[in-house]
């Protein structure tokens, strides 16, 4: 198990890369902490699939260098490592057994087998399979069959990072909860450090303890699940996570005013710096409607169970609020409340409120 | 769950039409002629099985069905292992595939007659490149029309030269459907390039690999044109195969019911050698 540190990487698939368009990754600085759970949250082809094949060793970074406590491994191959990887679609080995599929990366290593034994018992009852041992993994359904890929990464007691390639796209969506909370305790129970990426916030935010946010090739935000939900450091990270995401309206700012059509809006702290374009940002679960406050008229409702969402129009802006209990009726008049805490202001799509102490 | 439609033989009939037309009556005329004697003008006697006693009684028979067993196998064991390596090595991605693919596919394109009769100039001694360069560069003896021992590797090598691409474009198809995330999984797992091939490739390539075989079997089990044009059968009758000696029977001698008798029983061993082979193969890929 090891720390992992990327410095000044970028990556790009072409030859001769000019612009910052051509990197796929722009500068990336990131530690990961021994032990820790990750995730890398964006969306398709945000660049995190090239990260994490970086960091296997399954590509060549373009610059920068890639440390496993402190020690230089850029330009070591996958299988000197010590990494494990967990692809997209469940690799197994279709004409072994399921015994001999975990016990595949062992014996490449010449372990003796007395051990390779005792590791394929433990992993097997970690995973709950000791039943389908013998069974030829062909045979198995998608879920077991990711098991198994996950313990063919985990059987071997050295590894430094096991890395998940959004594990779960193949899985019907009963077993995705089972299977995630089988993660979760695994990597309570192995203690080693764990990346996830995925572009599925909810996988995000339940297994991992610090989620790194990506969008085009760079890093927007790095922080736990309540951060990343109460404070986005990007417009993008408060649109992305959530659901619905974060309000993002235009504002316009003039001495020290932030007017939204036309009503001048209170915000959570003082304002940094000047100029460039500016966006409101407040997430749904803290508008509220009232008897006063901004006027607003009701265009949709959606009844998603728990609460509504009630997306009513304030001039030509539409904003989104969710509300506990009766909503309004469609076209109705109604009043919107932002709550002056969670109210933030956004320069340029980086925030830039500070809440005053 | 299983719904009955009794519209549905509207569409199967067009084809049962055409299946009886190209196959069963055909096959059934054939099946006509193996238990009746005839000596022309639809005069027809009862012989009852004694032509199929007669066909596998015969010597004759036994040797050409022995020397195509060993075509066949010969073949086989040269054109699969061949077609899987040629596949492996070629390009996955990029500018050369399409070169690659339609260098591949051109002996294919052939018709079979101009294949025999290219290779019969291409091995002529004093005036085909190979026969020249043999006799008279190398300084080996050859001349197929003499010797059985290279009539015999001149209709093999033919017949790879023919066909061993079917393998390649066959084995190549099942390569690239293998997903990248395979080969990645395979270095970190530490798997060698010979585990890659046993575990990943191979499995992967068995379906295909098992068309491949059975079209080879079947097609170099029946093979006609080519030997026949090339060598005519000889020298002697060492090279005269199943359906070269058929042909001689029916067509050289007239004896049209021994002819169909051997057909059907020809015809049999295909179906079973094929049928054996397929069940072999695919046998453990139920549940």
């Amino acid at each position: 198990m090891a720390k992992i540190t990327l410095s000044n990487l970028r990556h790009s698939y072409l030859p001769n890369p000019k612009s910052a368009e051509d990197y796929a990754l722009k500068e990336i600085d990131l530690d990961w902490e021994d032990g820790g759970a990750y995730a890398l949250l964006g969306p398709s082809g945000c660049g995190k699939s090239t990260l994490l094949n970086i960091i296997s060793g399954l590509l060549t970074p373009s610059e920068g260098k890639i440390l496993f406590d402190d020690r230089d491994v850029t330009d070591l191959p996958p299988d000197q490592r010590n990494i494990a990887q967990v692809f997209q679609f469940p690799v197994i080995y279709d004409t072994m057994t399921v015994r001999e599929n975990l016990a595949f990366p062992l014996r490449n290593r010449k372990v003796p087998e007395a051990r390779i034994a005792e590791r394929v018992a433990d992993i097997a009852a970690m995973l709950e399979v000791e039943e389908m041992l013998d069974v030829r993994a062909s045979h198995l359904s998608p879920d077991n069959k990711q098991k198994i890929s996950m313990g063919r990464g985990l059987v071997r007691d050295d590894v430094n990072v096991v890395m998940f390639d959004e594990p779960l796209t193949v899985i019907d969506p009963h077993l995705k909860w089972k299977l995630r909370s089988k993660l979760k305790e695994l990597h309570q129970r192995v203690r080693a450090t764990m990346i996830y990426v995925t572009h599925d916030q909810t996988e995000a935010l339940t297994f991992a303890d610090q989620v790194v946010v990506m969008q085009d090739g760079e890093v927007v935000q790095i922080g736990t699940p309540v951060e990343l939900f109460e404070r986005p450091q990007h417009t993008f990270v408060g649109h992305f996570i959530g659901s619905p995401g974060m309000n993002v309206l235009p504002v316009s700012e003039a001495a020290g005013r932030v007017t939204f059509e036309g009503h001048t809006v209170a915000l959570e702290g003082t304002v940094n710096g000047m100029g460039g374009s500016t966006e409101l940002g407040i997430r749904p679960e803290f508008v509220s409607i009232a008897d006063t406050g901004l006027e607003a008229r009701v265009r949709k409702v959606s009844d998603v169970g728990r609460h509504s969402v009630v997306e009513a129009m304030v001039g030509d802006t539409a904003v989104k609020a969710i509300i506990e209990g009766a909503a309004p009726e469609q076209g109705a008049a109604v009043h919107l409340n932002f709550d002056q805490a969670q109210t933030r202001l956004y320069r340029d799509g980086w925030i830039a409120t500070e809440v005053s102490s | 769950m299983k719904t009955e439609n009794p519209k549905a033989w509207f569409f199967v009939l067009p084809v049962l039409f055409l299946v009886a037309f190209n196959a069963l009556v055909p096959i059934m005329t054939v099946v006509n002629y193996s238990v009746q004697e005839t000596f022309g003008n639809n005069v027809f006697f009862w012989q009852g099985l004694d032509w199929f006693e007669q066909i596998l009684r015969s010597e004759r028979f036994h040797a050409a069905l022995g020397r195509q067993f060993l075509f066949t196998f010969l073949i086989l064991i040269i054109e699969v292992p061949l077609g899987v390596i040629i596949a492996l090595s070629m390009p996955r991605k990029g500018m050369w595939v399409p070169v690659c693919l339609v260098l591949m596919a051109l002996p294919m394109l052939i018709p079979w007659n101009v294949v025999g009769a290219m290779w019969n100039i291409f091995t002529l001694p004093k005036i085909g490149l190979m026969g020249y360069l043999l006799n008279d560069v190398v300084g080996i003896a050859y001349d197929m029309t003499q010797d059985p021992f290279a009539a015999w590797v001149t209709i093999i090598i033919m017949d790879v030269w023919h066909w061993t691409s079917l393998v390649v474009l066959l084995a190549y198809a099942g390569l690239v459907s293998i997903p990248d995330a395979y080969y990645q999984a395979a270095k970190i797992d530490g798997a060698s390039p010979w585990k890659v091939f046993r575990y990943i490739q191979l499995p992967k390539m068995k379906t295909v690999l098992t068309i491949a075989i059975l079209l080879r079997f079947m097609d170099s089990f029946n093979i006609y044109t080519e030997p026949f044009v090339l060598t005519g059968g000889g020298p002697g009758n060492s090279t005269t195969l199943l359906s070269i000696d058929l042909v001689k029977i029916a067509l050289g001698q007239f004896d049209l019911g021994p002819a169909a008798a051997m057909s059907l029983i020809y015809f049999a061993i295909t179906l079973l050698v094929s049928w054996l082979f397929y069940t072999l193969m695919t046998k453990d890929d139920g549940q």
